[in-house]
Formats: C-alpha cells, sequence, structure tokens
C-alpha cells in the first residue's frame, strides 16, 4: 500500500506535515478530514492525491438537503411501480431499481480510489453520524436485496469542512484530522511558481506585499487566500500592469489595480480606502 | 513513554480517548512516520487531535513533555548549569501586565536579576506557577518561562515573544484556541427538543400509506398521494436584553442566536435593555430611532408563541419595580406591569439567564424577576436550556 507515497504534484505544494497526513491516512485506511481558511485548496487536494497516485477520484459534493443514505444508494420506488403496471419484465428484480450512490461507487471499485466528501458542515447536523459505521467498517447493508457491500480495496476518503458546524465527536474519532495552515511567504512563492512559471521576480515581490499588507489589515472581513492571489496574478498579467503600479513605499497611498480579485466584499473595499485615505491625510 | 504523553494531553483537557491512543500506536507501528521528532509531531497531532481550537495546548504540552525536559541556565562561567525541574516550568495560566508593571521590571537590570535568581532558588521549595514571586511558569515573576516580563530570564522552552526555532514553539494556532463550554452545535441539538413538526405549504410528499390504499381502491390503477412537506412548526420570540451588565455575556447569546435562527422557521427577536418597559428594537445600531411598542408585540403574536427572554436580571430593583427609574428613559409604567403582562400574554414562557445559578439568591433584582416570571428562570447552559425546553412545553416550571 505504501510503495506509492503522495509527496505533492507538479501543480500542488503540499507542505511535508500534509503529505504526511495523506500518507498517514492511506496506510491505514482511514478518512482525513481537512479544515482550513476557504482558498487554502483543501478541495483540490483529493483531485490532486488522486492525480499522483494514479488513482479514480470520485466526488460527493454535500448540500444542506444531502442525507447520509444518498451516499449508500436510493431505492428508486416510483420506477419500480410504473413499470409494474407496464408490466415490464425487469420489476421481479429489486435490484434493478437500486441506484448507487457515490460511497457504494468507491467501495466497489476495482481499484484503489479517492473520495472526496466536500463540505460534510453543510449538511444537517446529524449527517456524520449517519455514516459512522459505513467510514469505520467500510461495509453497509443493503435492505432491499439483503446484500452486503464491502469495500473492495479501503478508499482514501479526503473529507472537508469549513467550520460552519460543529461536527460530533464519534465522527471525529474515526477520522484523521488536519487543518491546512496559511502558506507563509516562501511556500507562497512556491505556488506562484508552479501556477505561473514565467512570472517575472519584481512583479511577484510586489504583489506578495500587497498580498500579505491586505491580508494582516485588522478588521477584514474576508482575508483573501491563495485562491484569489493566483487569480489576481492571472489578472496582473493579462492586464500586464507593471511592477511600479503595486509599489506602495512606506504607506499605502492608492488602492492596488483589480484590487476586486483580492476583496470580495463591499465593506472591506470600504474599509480598504478608509484606511488608504487616512494614510494621505497623513502624508500632507 | 507515550502514556506519560497521553496523560499529559488529558490533563490538559484534550479528549483524547483510548481509540486515538491505539490509532497512534497503529500508525507508528505501520511506519508512516520518519524517524525525526517533526514526523512524529506531526502524526501525532493528525492522530490526537481533532479540532484546530486544540492544536495551540497540543503545542504546549508536546514542548513541555518532549522539548522542555532539560532547563538550561544562561551560560555564565560563574554559574555552572543548573536543572530545574520540568514541572516547574509547565504552562499553567497566561497572564498580562500593564504597562505600568512592565516598566518597573524594566527598570531591574540583567546583573540585578540574576543574582536575584539565584538567591530565590535557593530559598524555593516547591513548584509554582502564574505568581509574581517564586520560579514557575506563565506568571509574571522575572523568572521562568512563559510569563511575560520584558527582562525576564528564559528557564527552557522558547520565550511567547521570541523567535522560537521549533516547529511546536511556533504557536501559530493560539488564536484558534478558545474553550467554549456551549458550542453551537450543543445549543442546536439541545433547542432541537422543542421542534413540533406540522404540514404545511405546498404538497410534494407521496404520501405512501394514502397512495397504497387510493391504489387499491383504484383496482390496482396508480394513484399517486401527496401531503405537504413536515416543517418544525414552533413559533418563538426571542427577546435579548443587550448593554451594560449583559456585556459580558454577549458571545454566548450570540451563540444561543445564532443556534436558534438555524432551528426555528418562525424566530422573532427584539432586543431590551435590562427591563422590557414599554418600547423595544430590532436594530441595535437604530435603537433610538426605530423601536416597537410592545403593546405591538402582544397584538401580533397570538398565545401559541413561545417567550424566551434572555437577561442577566441584574440591575436596580427600582428598574423593576418604580415609575420613571428606568437607567435609559422616562417610564410611564413600571417594569414589572409590562414583564406581568408579556408572562400573561404568552402562558408558555421562559427566562434565560447567563448568571450562575448559584449567584441568583444575592441579587434582588433577580430574585424580583424570578417571581414575576412564575420560578421559570433558567441558567444559560446546556442542562438549564434542556430544563427551559421542557418547561416551554409542558407549560409548567
Amino acid at each position: 500500500m505504501s510503495e506509492n507515497r503522495f509527496t505533492g504534484t507538479e501543480r500542488y505544494v503540499a507542505p511535508p506535515e500534509l503529505t504526511l497526513a495523506v500518507n498517514a491516512a492511506a496506510t491505514l485506511g482511514r478518512p482525513l478530514l481537512v479544515k482550513g481558511e476557504p482558498g487554502t485548496g483543501k478541495t483540490r487536494l483529493a483531485a490532486e492525491v488522486a492525480a499522483a497516485l494514479g488513482a479514480p477520484l470520485i466526488e460527493w459534493h454535500i448540500k444542506s438537503t444531502t442525507k447520509a443514505r444518498q451516499g449508500l444508494y436510493e431505492y428508486d420506488a416510483v420506477a419500480r411501480l410504473r413499470d409494474s403496471q407496464l408490466g415490464d419484465p425487469r420489476v421481479g428484480d429489486i435490484g434493478h431499481y437500486i441506484v448507487r450512490g457515490k460511497l457504494w461507487e468507491a467501495f466497489a471499485c476495482p481499484v484503489r480510489p479517492v473520495l472526496l466528501i466536500d463540505e460534510i458542515d453543510k449538511a444537517d447536523i446529524e449527517f456524520p453520524n449517519d455514516l459512522l459505521l459505513e467510514l469505520d467498517r467500510m461495509e453497509f447493508h443493503v435492505y432491499e436485496t439483503r446484500e452486503t457491500v464491502r469495500a473492495v480495496h479501503r478508499p482514501i476518503i479526503v473529507i472537508t469542512s469549513n467550520n460552519e458546524k460543529e461536527l460530533p465527536d464519534a465522527f471525529l474519532r474515526r477520522c484523521f484530522f488536519h487543518y491546512i495552515r496559511f502558506p507563509d511567504r516562501d511556500t507562497m512563492i512556491a505556488i506562484v511558481a508552479v501556477h505561473f512559471p514565467d512570472l517575472k521576480k519584481d512583479l511577484l515581490a510586489e504583489a506578495l506585499n500587497v498580498f500579505f499588507e491586505i491580508r494582516e489589515m485588522p478588521g477584514l472581513k474576508k482575508r483573501p487566500s491563495t485562491s484569489e492571489l493566483l487569480d489576481w496574478l492571472k489578472l496582473l498579467l493579462a492586464e500586464d500592469i507593471p511592477p511600479e503600479a503595486l509599489r506602495a513605499g512606506e504607506e499605502r497611498r492608492s488602492i492596488p489595480p483589480l484590487h476586486g480579485a483580492l476583496l470580495k466584499n463591499e465593506q472591506d473595499v470600504h474599509l480598504f480606502e478608509k484606511l488608504i485615505f487616512l494614510h494621505k491625510r497623513q502624508g500632507r | 513513554m507515550l502514556t506519560g504523553f497521553i496523560e499529559a494531553l488529558r490533563a490538559n483537557g484534550l479528549p483524547i480517548g483510548l481509540g486515538e491512543y491505539l490509532t497512534l500506536l497503529d500508525g507508528l507501528r505501520a511506519r508512516v512516520t520518519g524517524p525525526s521528532v517533526e514526523d512524529f509531531y506531526f502524526y501525532a497531532r493528525l492522530a490526537l487531535i481533532k479540532d484546530e481550537r486544540h492544536y495551540d495546548r497540543y503545542d504546549r504540552v508536546f514542548a513541555d513533555y518532549f522539548g522542555g525536559i532539560e532547563a538550561v541556565f544562561p551560560p555564565d562561567p560563574e554559574h555552572p548549569r543548573l536543572a530545574i525541574p520540568a514541572e516547574w516550568l509547565r504552562r499553567l495560566s497566561e497572564l498580562h501586565l500593564s504597562d505600568e508593571e512592565r516598566a518597573q521590571i524594566e527598570e531591574l537590570g540583567w546583573d540585578e536579576l540574576m543574582r536575584r535568581l539565584i538567591e530565590r532558588l535557593a530559598e524555593q521549595r516547591g513548584e509554582h506557577h502564574g505568581g509574581d514571586h517564586w520560579i514557575g511558569t506563565g506568571g509574571s515573576s522575572p523568572y521562568g518561562h512563559s510569563g511575560v516580563n520584558p527582562a525576564g530570564v528564559r528557564l527552557g522552552g522558547e520565550g511567547r515573544e521570541g523567535r522560537a526555532v521549533k516547529v511546536w514553539d511556533r504557536r501559530e494556532y493560539r488564536n484558534l484556541d478558545d474553550t467554549v463550554e456551549l458550542g453551537t452545535r450543543n445549543l442546536k441539538v439541545a433547542l432541537r427538543k422543542l421542534r413540533q413538526f406540522a404540514r404545511s405549504g405546498a404538497a410534494d410528499t407521496l404520501d405512501l400509506d394514502d397512495t397504497i390504499e387510493s391504489t387499491a381502491r383504484n383496482a390496482g390503477w396508480l394513484d399517486l398521494k401527496l401531503v405537504p412537506e413536515r416543517h418544525n412548526a414552533v413559533k418563538v420570540l426571542l427577546l435579548l436584553d443587550v448593554g451594560g451588565s449583559m456585556d459580558w455575556h454577549v458571545r454566548i447569546c450570540e451563540e444561543l442566536f445564532s443556534a436558534a435562527r438555524a432551528e426555528f422557521k418562525h424566530l422573532k427577536h427584539y432586543y431590551f435593555h435590562n427591563c422590557v418597559y414599554e418600547s423595544v428594537w430590532i436594530d441595535n445600531r437604530r435603537r433610538r430611532t426605530e423601536r416597537v411598542p410592545t403593546a405591538e408585540l402582544l397584538n401580533t403574536y397570538g398565545p401559541d408563541w413561545r417567550l424566551v427572554i434572555v437577561g442577566d436580571a441584574t440591575m436596580s430593583p427600582y428598574e423593576i419595580t418604580q415609575v420613571n427609574a428606568s437607567v435609559e428613559h422616562v417610564n410611564e409604567e413600571p417594569g414589572a406591569v409590562w414583564l406581568q403582562r408579556l408572562f400573561a400574554a404568552w402562558p408558555r414562557a421562559v427566562w434565560l439567564n447567563p448568571q450562575p445559578e448559584t449567584a441568583w439568591e444575592q441579587t434582588m433584582s433577580l430574585r424580583l424577576i424570578q417571581r414575576l416570571a412564575r420560578q421559570r428562570m433558567y441558567p444559560l447552559t446546556l442542562a438549564g436550556i434542556d430544563r427551559a425546553i421542557r418547561s416551554l412545553r409542558s407549560g409548567e416550571a
């Protein structure tokens, strides 16, 4: 199992603690619960693990209406009823009306897959509790056909959460937990280099200055994160903004170009403008 | 060795069970980590800690258990190495000094500090934490570590404010650590007991029983029957005390509020200050201009609504019993009259109080309100909310 170790990919910079977390989860066959600020690559992780290990990726995106059962299977009673009225011969076999869910798909996969359960905190608070046994033993029972589905290979399960709801203890006990720390400057440079290999050094340095300056501004509702920085750099390149336009000197006197990619909140933009106004006044 | 580590973590309030410990051992046996301490640090965190709020506490325990065992005195030829038991240095509390105190300590120079440390080491016989004299941790004495003393002498570990070397000494997760007794989840689970389902709205869910019956009656031809989906039909009117003595409890009220919001479809909230008088308000920023007469509340919401008042009921007793005694305005009728009206209009009502229950007897205004609320006052804790919900369901105290 451990001959395939995840070490990050060409497009994804994984710090050592994250690769350790993924490898430990894969080796012991336990789900990995990933939390972190929005935009730090939680969802991307599963796709990159799958790509790195050459495993198929099965994605299960959770909504507020998602039920745990839907991940296992659904019994399409209405279709069966309709078929029975039309005299379809298939109606005798109930198995035709069992619709497989994502978890079943992952359990039945002939090679070891990566299963992403995205934003588990969006669902009802009882949702994680309904998956305890399934995640623990990697098996479940189908009542309609009286068969038990067992995982061929324990899938590598990556679960993401945005902390909207607290998860129950019993569920947490069964998972490995990793909190993705916001990347420091060096890691950020490595991440940017992966996405924009030809970016000029001076532009990057100025852009990172602006970025970290904004992140450290007190009172921001939503601090920009990695994905916002990457979007912003893309825009800067597309508009061909010179590095000088970003340079601020000691105190920022003007709002950086294309700031809409970094600040997504109207109040944050106002706050930022107010600060710049104050700087200007002090500078006079 | 690991058992001791687990015990140390548990002693610091980290919820680690046997399951986590076994997982940790499993992983070590399967050699998921390399031989370095840093790998072990990350892996043990992965397996044992399930909440980023606990990362900081974990870091501290880890540093103490694996790093702070050997405490070394600064290299000074005159003084040989002195070992200080690691237990002394276990960081128990954090303390903040006022600026004046900082200045005072800064006046003591380095030499003076050293001299006194030696003296004190000789005097001290036990371990000590968080005071301002003996050597220990987290205190404001200049000796020990993790304390706040600008001229302090470090004994083992890394300083809180200095640049640190080890990962676990970086303490990056400090902001995430908070010990909330009442999580939103707990509150929601407690509030859930008040749910009462009723069918209302458009008929869009299949009624299986009725469909089978109608189909049978229809000689086997399918006759689908639909019913409206079930919704939580409980209606809650929430009155929240804000400002003044309630500032201490803002956080807990916010949690309750956000939990209640998600749990009930019909939830109306209004604010008041100290005691309910002739008007309340919805928006705290416009509380002076946009007020809602309390009489309007009485007329708008029928007796099927449940009334939940959250307040510490701590004020001058005159604010309840007398005319013109409100701290904010001239009230023509005493608060007690309004409270009586509220409790008469909504027979199912409770008062939640963030003050600890043991302190209730000591405050006169609290006893007064307790009587007005017909003893249906409950502490704002999980157990208290449970009792309150039971009272709301049964209508009795």
